[in-house]
């Protein structure tokens, strides 16, 4: 099947040449920082996470997004998302390509990697990051893989895929859970400190993933023969306009608690990043931003007439996206470190480099997107949809 | 081809065999009257014990000129680099500009409201606002860094000290972020060029681990008193918590003691004396 992505458009070359091109810049970037250390990044020693851990936290959700087609199509026998369940599962496997690569670039020893399973800890969430994380993209590329091949071969997919498109539903939950508990359970940090982390994170998670997967309709469409179905984008933003409504809500919950309560350990970081702290304010414009998108998002989608717009619906999966991006990325996670448990403030930017090694990696997911989009298109133009 | 390919499996099956025959057949070769020559564990006799190794800090016993003692002390006998130390070029061409953010600091001085955040109160006794409070790793009873830590690079010793292993540790920096006590350093940078002398007793760390305080570990199995303890005129003193006629049981009888963001449940046991 993978011959498919051997044959291809001019516009195509171009695009794949792109995405090498910055493959091989975030390469070069990386290298340095490999033989120099993680002193090429903005990181410190009381902001010890940044870009790279931002950027693994928000594609862990986009890979969890991507259940919110499987459920309805094999839990509910919604007719409409056949033609896309394939994308939302191949989506996952780009996600979760880039999420591991972006734990590799953030480790200060790469090389002894395999120390996690060599002394397998259970009492660490990592331990279970790993497994889940993992486990999900094996999932993720059997069943995508056997279902696109039996749908080339116009047979029905093996029934052993089954059991495991179920059991792909309770990981997509895992994956994301689990990443909200390598932060909701440690004590010092009182700006992670929440039961409600783990459902925020599934909530932005619901938008953000349909949302993107909105947005590769639209670029289906324009560059393919291949039609999602309109009725499949229009069911998929109504899920992103309930899920995104979900996390604000959570996030308007956080902040009753913190205001209200009024406990400084937990309040220095959201007054951090809503309005800045002992006149540091780096991060507040990014932080507002993010909830301007994504409440305007929100609403687009929400009043039907607009909704429906094909102009605008695209628009409002972007701002829904980038949204979520800021609040679960940079502000999450710089978020919790300022200010420090000592109550000092130092402020994170990431460098150019980081940003360097950051886009290569999301070049190489979107590389492996392409392919995989590339062949599943194909394959559905060959038998029709 | 398909013959050459079996003749050159047999080829490195055949080494790969000798290989593995041949360390019982080193270890036999090794033998002598009085028995295999394996390395053998051996204690020293004057090591110091405990239970679970705590600290008392009197905070009046501390002044400024003591505070950096104790300090350098720690920092120069464990090889800890000092980016503010002038590099040596000719050694060391290509340095890099310093990111002071991405120091490493194991024992060093907070004012009082850092080092207890929680008990800043509005109208406090002046005298706390000047005074040097030295923090480190608490080697907590519970550490949240333990717990965390992915591949056991950090773990508890049966003694309550929190040591690490610089060579398995992967630096993902879970511990740091798991520390509530901002404890812990990460090695941004290969610390070399930054150690003025260094010191052939410690192990000096490689870019990419993370480092804390070990409550001088490798000097207590010699019998000796950790440097900071020395270097500190009797206001740092280190003795078993779980012993009643220790030194450190005594001094916490006698006065008021508080300890780090006690409210975690971390069971901090490094002690204050105001």
């Amino acid at each position: 099947m993978l011959e498919i992505a051997t044959k291809g458009t001019k516009n195509y070359w171009l695009w794949i040449a792109f995405l090498l091109i910055v493959i091989g810049a975030g390469t070069v970037a990386y290298l340095d920082q490999f033989f120099n250390g993680l002193m090429i990044t903005g990181m410190s020693r009381d902001v010890s996470w940044g870009f790279y851990i931002a950027n693994f936290t928000f594609l862990v959700g986009v890979a969890a997004g991507g259940v919110m087609v499987v459920i309805p199509y094999y839990l509910h026998d919604y007719e409409k998302f056949h033609r896309i369940t394939i994308l939302g599962e191949f989506l996952a496997v780009a996600s979760l390509i880039m999420c591991l690569l972006f734990i590799i670039v953030d480790l200060g020893q790469p090389v002894r990697m395999l120390n996690v399973l060599l002394y397998p800890t259970p009492h660490s969430m990592l331990f279970y990051d790993m497994i889940v994380l993992n486990g999900y993209l094996f999932l993720n590329i059997v069943i995508g893989w056997k279902i696109l091949e039996a749908e080339r071969n116009q047979v029905k997919p093996p029934a052993w895929t089954k059991p495991l498109i179920y059991l792909s539903i309770p990981f997509a939950i895992g994956i994301h859970t689990v990443t909200a508990y390598l932060y909701c359970g440690l004590p010092g940090r009182g700006y992670w400190l929440t039961a409600i982390l783990a459902p925020r994170f599934l909530a932005s998670a619901f938008a953000a993933g349909p949302a993107f997967l909105i947005i590769l309709c639209y670029i289906i469409r324009k560059f393919t023969k291949f039609d999602p179905g309109w009725d499949a984008m229009q069911t998929l933003s109504k899920i992103v306009c309930y899920a995104i409504i979900a996390n604000l809500f959570f996030f308007l919950c956080e902040v009753f608690v913190v205001y209200y309560s009024g406990i400084p350990g937990h309040q220095s970081h959201l007054q951090y990043l809503l309005f800045g702290y002992h006149g540091y304010n780096a991060l507040v414009p990014w932080m507002w931003s993010g909830f301007i998108l994504m409440t305007v998002g929100a609403v687009l989608l929400i009043i039907p007439k607009l909704r429906r717009n094909y102009i605008l619906l695209p628009v409002a999966c972007a701002m829904i996206f980038i949204g979520a991006w800021i609040d679960k990325g940079m502000g999450m996670i710089s978020g919790g470190f300022v200010p420090s448990p000592l109550h000092h403030v130092t402020e994170y930017t990431p460098t150019g480099q980081e940003i360097v090694i950051t886009l290569g990696v999301y070049a190489t997911g979107f590389l492996v997107l392409t392919i995989l989009y590339k062949l599943a298109t194909k394959v559905k133009e060959e038998v029709g949809g | 081809m398909m013959e050459k390919s079996r003749r050159s499996f047999l080829k490195v099956a055949g080494i790969a065999a000798i290989g593995l025959g041949a360390a019982p057949a080193m270890n036999f070769a090794a033998l002598d009257s009085n028995g295999p020559a394996l390395p053998v564990k051996k204690k020293n006799e004057n090591a110091l014990h405990a239970k679970r190794w705590g600290m008392v800090i009197h905070i009046d016993k501390v002044t400024d000129k003591i505070a950096k003692k104790i300090s350098n002390a720690c920092h120069i006998q464990h090889n800890v680099p000092d980016f503010t130390h002038e590099v040596d070029t000719q050694k060391f061409p290509d340095i890099r500009p310093v990111n002071p953010d991405q120091e490493i600091k194991w024992l060093w001085k907070e004012k009082f409201h850092y080092a207890f955040p929680d008990k800043g109160d509005e109208f406090l006794a002046e005298k706390f606002e000047h005074l040097p409070f030295m923090v480190l790793c608490n080697h907590c009873k519970d550490a949240p860094c333990v717990q965390a830590c992915p591949t056991q690079a950090t773990f508890s010793r049966e003694d309550g000290i929190v040591l690490m292993d610089f060579h398995r540790c992967i630096g993902c920096r879970f511990c740091m972020a798991a520390c509530p006590y901002g404890s812990r350093s990460f090695n941004f940078r290969d610390p070399r060029p930054f150690i003025a002398q260094i010191d052939p007793d410690f192990p000096v760390r490689s870019k990419g681990v993370v480092e804390k305080c070990n409550l001088c570990a490798e000097r207590l199995a010699k019998g000796e008193l950790p440097h900071c303890v020395e270097a500190s005129e009797g206001a740092l003193v280190v003795g078993d918590l779980e012993d009643p006629e220790s030194e450190v049981r005594k001094l916490l009888k006698e006065h008021y003691s508080i300890r780090r963001k006690q409210s975690l449940g971390t069971e901090p046991s490094v002690y204050y004396i105001v």
